[in-house]
C-alpha cells in the first residue's frame, strides 16, 4: 500500500466511521475472502487450509473465530492451529458465542481467521455486524482471513431472492468486496455439492431434506454459482485495469465513486453514453447505464424504443454496468432512489430537444417534467447536462410499417362509414331514434378502424364519419351547411368525440400489438437463452448459438471469430459455413469486429449485403462477430426483429463469455498447480530417482574394481542390493510415465468385463519380491460379478496401493486384498496393511501429488506419486479411491470403487 | 541340426549395444550360442544367413517396425521369435502377437525370467516333431488324443469347448496364447472380438480344476493379451 493511498478520503460512509473509532496506527492488515455459491462448497476448509500453509511459512495465525458446523473434515483441519477462547454472550436465555474482539486485537496475530463475514452480531456487541469487526481488526494492523457466500453480498441480494425465493438479511456492502485484497473462488460443481449434501457433509440429515427441496437444487446452485464466477472475475479485471491505470498514469486514485447516465428513448441517449465514457474514463470511476421503464414503455414507438436498447447496449460495450429500472411514474424519484443506494456522486442527463410535431412536443413535454424533477432532487449530486447536436444524432432510416395496410385502412375507413350511412338512413327514415343517436353507428365505425388499422385511418374516418352525418341526417339534407346553431354544436361535438374515439381505438391496437410483439419476443428468447444455457463447452455454445439463434431469427446464421492471426474465421453456421462468403459481408464483418457496431444490411454500413453482422461483446472489446442473413430480407429493417437480433446476440456473448471465464478461471488454477506440480516433481526426480543411482553406481563400481578382493559374500550383497535399487528406479520412471499421461489425458481405458481374482493373481505374480516380508491374504467371494476395467490399468492401480502397504506396514504383517460390493452397484476393492493407519486429517491428501503421510528424512522413500496415480487411475474407469482405518480401527484400508460389469445377456454355452 | 533347450543358436536383434552386451554374456553361460544384430535390416540379413534356433526381437528398432520384421521372418520360416517391449505397450505386443511372434517379455525384465521363456520356446521345437499326446502341469494331466482331462486322480468333464481350449494352452505348454489366437481356433475367425465367450469358458475351466485365478496353479492371465498354462 502506498502512503498516498492512506491519505485518502475514505470512499465509502460506513467505512469511515469504522475506522474513525480506531485510527490506524500502522499499517491496515490485508483481507482475503474465501468466496462460495452456497453454504458447502469448502470455504472454510479452503481458509484453513490456507492457515497451514501460512503457519507452516512462519505465520503467526490464530482462528478468532471459525465454525466447522459439526463437519468433520473442517473440525480436523483446526488442528494445530491456535485457537483463541470465544466471548460468551447471553441471549434470548441462550448464551452465545462470538468473537470476541478484544482479545484478538490484545493477542496482535499478524494472521486473524474470522469466519462467516456476513454473520449479524447479537444486541448489545460492539458492532451490529461481522464486518465491522473485521474492518476493526484489519486497522489494528493484523491480516485477517474469512469466508463469505455470494448470496450475502448486498447488490446480488435482489437477483440471490429472485433464484433461491428467500431473502437473505444479513448482508455484506459490496465496498467492503471490493476493497478485499484478494478474493479467492471456492468452486464446487452443483452434482458434487448435491451429493456432499446428500451424503450429509454439510447438514445434519434431518435439514439436509429441507435444504435440498429449498435451495440446493440444481438449477439454483448453477445460477448462484454463475454469479460467484462473475463477481471474482469482476473483482480479477478491476485489479489488473487499477494496475495499468497505475502504471500509466498518475491520476486521482480510485474511489468509491460512481458517474450514472440517464437514458431515455430520446435521440440524445447515445452522446449521452459517450460523454458519460468521456467523463468516467477522465475521472478514472467505474460509470452506470440506468434506464427506467415506465408502464407506458411499451406503448412508446418502436423506433424510440430501438434508441434506447441501441443506447444501452453501447453503454456495456463501452464498460458501462447497465441497469433497467421498473417505476410505476416516479421516474425521477426512482433514479435518484438508486443513485443514492449505488454510491453514485456525478450523474449525466441530457436536455430534451424540441421536437418538430405537436405530438412529440407533448411527449418531449413530459419528459422534461423528469429532467427538471431529476435536476430538483439531485442536490446531493453533481448534476452534467448534455445539450444535443441535432446533425450528429441524424436517425437512421427506419424502414416505415408497410404502406399497403396503411392504404387498406383508408379504404376500410371508406367501406365502414358507408356502411354506417347505410344502416342510419332506414332507422332515420321510419323514426326509430332521433337523427343526433345515429352518431353512434359512426363512433363505432371510428373506433373499428383505429382499432384494426392505427390512428391515420381512424382520423380519416372520423373526418368522413362527420361529412357523411352533415351530409345525409343534418338539415338541410344533402348539402354541407347547417341550418341550425345548436346542430352546429352538436356536429363539433362529434367530431371531437370521433376524433377522441378513433385516436383511443389506435393506441389501444399500438398497445395491443406492442404486448404480443413483447411476448413473442420473449418466448422465443426465454427458449433459445434456455437452450444455448445448456451447453457447457465452448463448442457446443457456439453451435447451440448458431442454430438457434437461426431458428429464433428465422435466417441462416453464422459466428466468426479471430484466428491466432487476427484474421476472422467461421466457426459456426447454421445451416452450414457459408462456402463463398462475399467481399461486403465478408467487409461488414470485419467492420462489425472493428468497430463494435452492426454492419452489414439494415444498417448505415455497407447495407448492401445480404448478411447483418453484429459484434459479440459483453464488456470490453468483441471477441468475435455473430451474423445473420435473414429469409425474408425485409425483416432486416423492423425494429422488433433487431430488437430480437441485439438480445438473441447478447445471450450467444453471454454464453460465450461465461463460458470463457470458467475456462480462463480453471486455467489459472491448472496454471498455478502446474507450477508447484513442477517445483516437486523437480525436488522428486533430483532427490528420490538420484538415490537409487547412488547405491547401483557404488555397487557396481567397487564390484568392477580389479584391485578389490572381496568375499563371495560381500559380492553377492552389493549385487542384490544394486538390483534391489534398480528395480526401485524402474517402478519411480513408470510412475512418472503414468502421472504424465493421466496428466495430458492421454490414458484411455480399454474397458470389459474383468474378473478381479484374475487381476489380483497377475499383480501378485509381479509383486513377489516387493511383498516377500508380509503375507498376502485375499479375500474375494466366489459369487463377485465382473468389474467392468481395463486389467492393465487397475492392476497398476492395485500394485501401487500393495506397494503402498509394504512400504508403511512393518515386516511380517498380514496385508489382506478384501474385494466385495458396496451395496450401490459397485464393487469395493480393500487394501488392509497393520501398519500405522492414516490421521484422519490425511486422509484425502494422501491421494494429492508428492504428499506423503510421514515426511522427514525417516520417511520411507517413494515419489509421492504412488497414490495419486491410483486416483488417476480408478478416476479414469469413474470409478473412487478413499482412505479409511483398517478393521477395528487398526492400520490403514485403502478402498477402490469400481464399476461392476453389465450382466451377460449371452451365455455361448446356450448360444453355440 | 538337432537343437535342444540346452544349447542353441540365439539371434539378437537389439540396437542398444549394452543391452546386447550382457545378454550375450547371459545367454552366453545358458550354453547359448548368440548373434547379434544392431537394425532391423541386419537382423533379418543374419536370420536368412546365420541359421539361427530363435530370434530375439527388440520392437522399437532404428530402421523398421518390429512387427515388420516378425512379418517378413514369418513369410519364409517358423523359427521361434521372442519379443522385448516396454510395459504398456499392450497394443504393440497384441499387434506383434498377431504378426506371428510367439511370446513377450517385458523390459526391463531378469535374465532368469527370460531364460526362463527361451526354455519354453525351444522345448516346442523340439516337441514340434512328436507332440506328446499327454500334457502334465503339476496335478493336471490333458491327454490331447483321449480329450481326456484329470487333476490327481479326479476326472474332470469339461464341454467340447473348454477342452478345446485347454488343450489349445497345453499344445502351446507354457508359451502365451493370445486372445485371437484361441478365439479364431476354437470359435472361428467370425467370433474374434467375442472376447466374453472365452472370458466365460476360462471361468467355466477354472471352476472345474478348482483353479483361484487371485493365485493361479494352472492357467495364468496375461492381462489384456492372453493366457498361459504353467509349465
Amino acid at each position: 500500500m502506498t502512503p498516498a493511498e492512506d491519505d485518502r478520503p475514505a470512499p465509502e460512509a460506513f467505512l469511515q466511521a469504522a475506522r474513525a473509532e480506531s485510527e490506524p496506527p500502522q499499517k491496515r492488515g490485508k483481507l482475503k475472502i474465501f468466496l462460495g455459491a452456497a453454504p458447502g462448497v469448502g470455504k472454510t476448509y479452503a481458509m484453513l487450509e490456507e492457515a497451514h500453509l501460512r503457519r507452516r511459512a512462519g505465520v503467526d495465525v490464530v482462528a478468532a473465530l471459525v465454525e466447522t458446523h459439526g463437519r468433520m473434515e473442517t473440525a480436523a483441519q483446526l488442528v494445530g492451529l491456535a485457537l483463541l477462547p470465544r466471548r460468551r454472550v447471553p441471549y434470548r436465555g441462550q448464551v452465545l458465542t462470538e468473537l470476541d474482539i478484544d482479545a484478538l486485537i490484545e493477542r496482535r496475530p499478524q494472521l486473524a481467521l474470522i469466519d462467516e463475514l456476513a454473520h449479524s452480531n447479537p444486541p448489545g456487541s460492539r458492532h451490529p455486524k461481522r464486518w465491522q469487526d473485521v474492518m476493526e481488526v484489519l486497522d489494528s494492523g493484523i491480516d485477517v482471513l474469512t469466508t463469505l457466500n455470494i448470496q450475502h453480498i448486498e447488490s446480488l441480494n435482489d437477483a440471490v431472492t429472485r433464484i433461491s425465493g428467500a431473502r437473505v438479511q444479513e448482508t455484506v456492502p459490496d465496498a467492503v468486496v471490493a476493497e478485499a485484497d484478494a478474493i479467492e473462488l471456492i468452486d464446487l460443481p452443483p452434482d458434487e455439492l448435491i451429493d456432499r449434501l446428500k451424503e450429509g457433509k454439510i447438514y445434519r440429515p434431518a435439514q439436509a431434506g429441507q435444504a435440498l427441496e429449498n435451495f440446493f437444487t440444481r438449477d439454483k446452485l448453477t445460477a448462484l454459482r454463475e454469479m460467484a464466477l462473475r463477481t471474482t472475475a469482476g473483482q480479477v479485471d478491476a485489479e489488473i485495469l487499477s494496475l495499468m491505470q497505475a502504471k500509466a498514469t498518475r491520476g486521482p486514485l480510485p474511489s468509491g465513486e460512481r458517474l450514472m447516465v440517464c437514458i431515455n428513448e430520446a435521440p440524445v441517449a447515445k452522446t449521452l453514453v459517450r460523454s458519460g465514457k468521456r467523463m468516467a474514463e477522465r475521472a478514472k470511476i467505474p460509470w452506470l447505464a440506468v434506464t427506467v421503464v415506465t408502464p407506458t414503455h411499451e406503448a412508446l414507438g418502436a423506433e424510440a424504443q430501438q434508441q434506447m436498447q441501441d443506447a444501452m447496449r453501447l453503454a456495456e460495450t463501452l464498460g458501462a454496468e447497465t441497469v433497467t429500472l421498473r417505476a410505476e411514474s416516479d421516474v425521477a424519484g426512482e433514479l435518484l432512489r438508486f443513485a443514492r443506494s449505488r454510491n453514485v456522486s456525478r450523474l449525466l442527463i441530457g436536455r430534451p430537444r424540441w421536437q418538430k410535431t405537436p405530438w412529440r412536443r407533448l411527449t418531449a413535454f413530459t419528459r422534461e417534467a423528469v429532467s427538471d424533477r431529476l435536476l430538483d432532487g439531485a442536490t446531493d449530486f453533481e448534476v452534467t447536462v448534455v445539450t444535443p447536436n441535432v446533425r450528429n444524432e441524424r436517425r437512421k432510416a427506419v424502414a416505415r410499417p408497410r404502406i399497403d395496410t396503411q392504404a387498406r385502412g383508408y379504404v376500410a375507413a371508406v367501406v365502414v362509414t358507408a356502411i354506417a350511412t347505410l344502416l342510419g338512413l332506414p332507422v332515420e327514415s321510419i323514426d326509430l331514434l332521433p337523427s343526433s343517436a345515429l352518431t353512434v353507428f359512426y363512433l363505432l365505425g371510428v373506433m373499428l378502424v383505429g382499432a384494426h388499422y392505427g390512428l391515420g385511418p381512424s382520423l380519416f374516418a372520423s373526418l368522413l364519419a362527420f361529412l357523411c352525418y352533415n351530409f345525409f341526417f343534418i338539415d338541410p339534407i344533402l348539402t354541407l351547411t347547417v341550418a341550425k346553431p345548436s346542430e352546429v354544436v352538436a356536429l363539433s361535438v362529434f367530431l371531437l368525440g370521433a376524433l377522441f374515439t378513433g385516436n383511443l381505438a389506435s393506441r389501444l391496437k399500438a398497445q395491443i400489438e406492442s404486448m404480443r410483439a413483447t411476448q413473442t419476443r420473449i418466448e422465443t428468447l426465454y427458449t433459445f437463452a434456455r437452450k444455448i444455457a445448456s451447453a457447457t463447452k465452448f463448442d457446443d455454445v457456439l453451435w447451440a448459438a448458431a442454430a438457434h439463434g437461426a431458428k429464433a431469427l428465422n435466417a441462416r446464421t453464422l459466428i466468426l471469430t479471430p484466428d491466432a492471426a487476427g484474421a476472422l474465421q467461421q466457426v459456426q453456421g447454421h445451416p452450414s459455413i457459408e462456402e463463398h462468403l462475399d467481399a461486403r459481408a465478408a467487409g461488414a464483418a470485419q467492420w462489425a469486429f472493428e468497430k463494435a457496431e452492426a454492419a452489414g444490411t439494415g444498417t448505415g454500413t455497407l447495407p448492401g449485403s445480404d448478411w447483418l453482422f453484429a459484434p459479440l461483446a459483453t464488456a470490453g472489446k468483441p471477441f468475435g462477430v455473430f451474423g445473420v442473413a435473414f429469409a425474408d430480407p425485409q425483416r432486416a429493417a423492423d425494429p422488433e426483429t433487431r430488437r430480437l437480433l441485439l438480445a438473441v446476440e447478447d445471450q450467444v456473448a453471454v454464453a460465450i463469455e461465461r463460458n470463457r471465464l470458467a475456462e480462463e478461471l480453471s486455467n489459472a488454477r491448472v496454471a498455478a498447480e502446474s507450477d508447484q506440480l513442477r517445483a516437486a516433481l523437480l525436488n522428486s526426480v533430483s532427490h528420490d530417482l538420484r538415490t537409487p543411482l547412488v547405491t547401483v553406481i557404488g555397487a557396481m563400481s567397487s564390484l568392477a574394481d580389479p584391485d578389490t578382493d572381496l568375499p563371495r559374500d560381500d559380492r553377492q550383497e552389493l549385487v542384490e542390493t544394486a538390483l534391489d535399487e534398480a528395480r526401485r528406479l524402474d517402478r519411480y520412471v513408470q510412475n512418472l510415465l503414468d502421472m504424465t499421461r493421466l496428466g495430458h489425458g492421454a490414458l484411455k481405458p480399454k474397458r470389459g468385463a474383468v474378473d478381479i481374482r484374475e487381476i489380483i493373481g497377475r499383480v501378485r505374480s509381479d509383486l513377489a519380491r516387493t511383498l516377500m516380508r508380509h503375507s498376502l491374504h485375499v479375500e474375494v467371494p466366489r459369487d463377485l460379478p465382473m468389474l467392468q476395467v481395463d486389467p492393465v490399468l487397475i492392476g497398476q492401480a492395485l500394485i501401487n496401493l500393495l506397494e503402498n502397504a509394504a512400504k508403511y506396514a512393518p515386516a511380517g504383517t498380514a496385508i489382506t486384498v478384501r474385494a466385495g460390493l458396496d451395496g450401490k452397484g459397485n464393487a469395493e476393492i480393500r487394501v488392509i496393511d497393520e501398519g500405522p493407519g492414516i490421521p484422519v486429517a490425511d486422509r484425502e491428501k494422501v491421494f494429492d501429488l508428492f504428499h506423503r503421510a510421514a515426511r522427514g528424512d525417516g520417511a520411507p522413500a517413494g515419489t509421492g506419486m504412488g497414490l495419486a496415480i491410483v486416483r488417476g487411475l480408478v478416476a479414469a474407469h469413474g470409478g473412487k479411491v478413499r482412505a479409511d482405518a483398517g478393521p477395528g480401527g487398526q492400520g490403514a484400508a485403502l478402498v477402490m470403487t469400481l464399476p461392476l460389469a453389465p450382466p451377460e445377456d449371452t451365455d455361448e454355452e446356450s448360444e453355440q | 541340426m538337432t537343437p535342444n533347450a540346452a544349447s542353441a543358436r540365439i539371434l539378437l536383434i537389439e540396437d542398444e549395444a549394452p543391452i546386447r552386451r550382457f545378454l550375450k554374456i547371459a545367454l552366453g553361460s545358458a550354453g547359448h550360442e548368440t548373434l547379434e544384430a544392431g537394425s532391423g535390416r541386419e537382423g533379418l540379413e543374419r536370420a536368412v544367413i546365420g541359421n539361427p534356433d530363435l530370434i530375439i526381437l527388440d520392437l522399437g528398432l532404428p530402421d523398421m517396425d518390429g512387427k515388420a520384421v516378425v512379418r517378413e521372418i514369418r513369410s519364409w520360416s517358423s523359427l521361434p521369435i521372442l519379443v522385448l517391449s516396454v510395459r504398456d505397450g499392450e497394443a504393440e505386443k497384441i499387434a506383434a502377437l498377431d504378426a506371428g511372434a510367439d511370446d513377450y517379455v517385458t523390459k526391463p525384465f531378469a535374465t532368469g525370467e527370460l531364460l526362463a521363456r527361451l526354455r519354453v520356446l525351444l522345448r516346442k521345437r523340439g516337441d514340434s516333431e512328436a507332440q506328446p499326446s499327454t500334457v502334465q502341469v503339476g496335478p493336471l494331466s490333458v491327454d490331447l488324443a483321449r480329450r481326456l482331462v484329470t487333476v490327481g486322480d479326479q476326472e474332470i468333464k469339461l464341454t467340447r469347448k473348454e477342452f478345446d481350449i485347454l488343450a489349445l494352452l497345453a499344445r502351446h505348454g507354457g508359451r502365451l496364447v493370445s486372445h485371437r489366437q484361441i478365439l479364431t481356433e476354437v470359435w472361428g475367425p467370425a467370433h474374434v472380438d467375442d472376447l466374453h465367450y472365452l472370458r466365460i469358458a476360462i471361468g467355466h475351466i477354472r471352476n472345474k480344476l478348482d483353479d483361484d485365478p487371485a493365485s493361479p496353479r494352472f492357467i495364468v492371465t496375461e492381462p489384456g493379451v492372453g493366457y498361459r498354462l504353467l509349465s
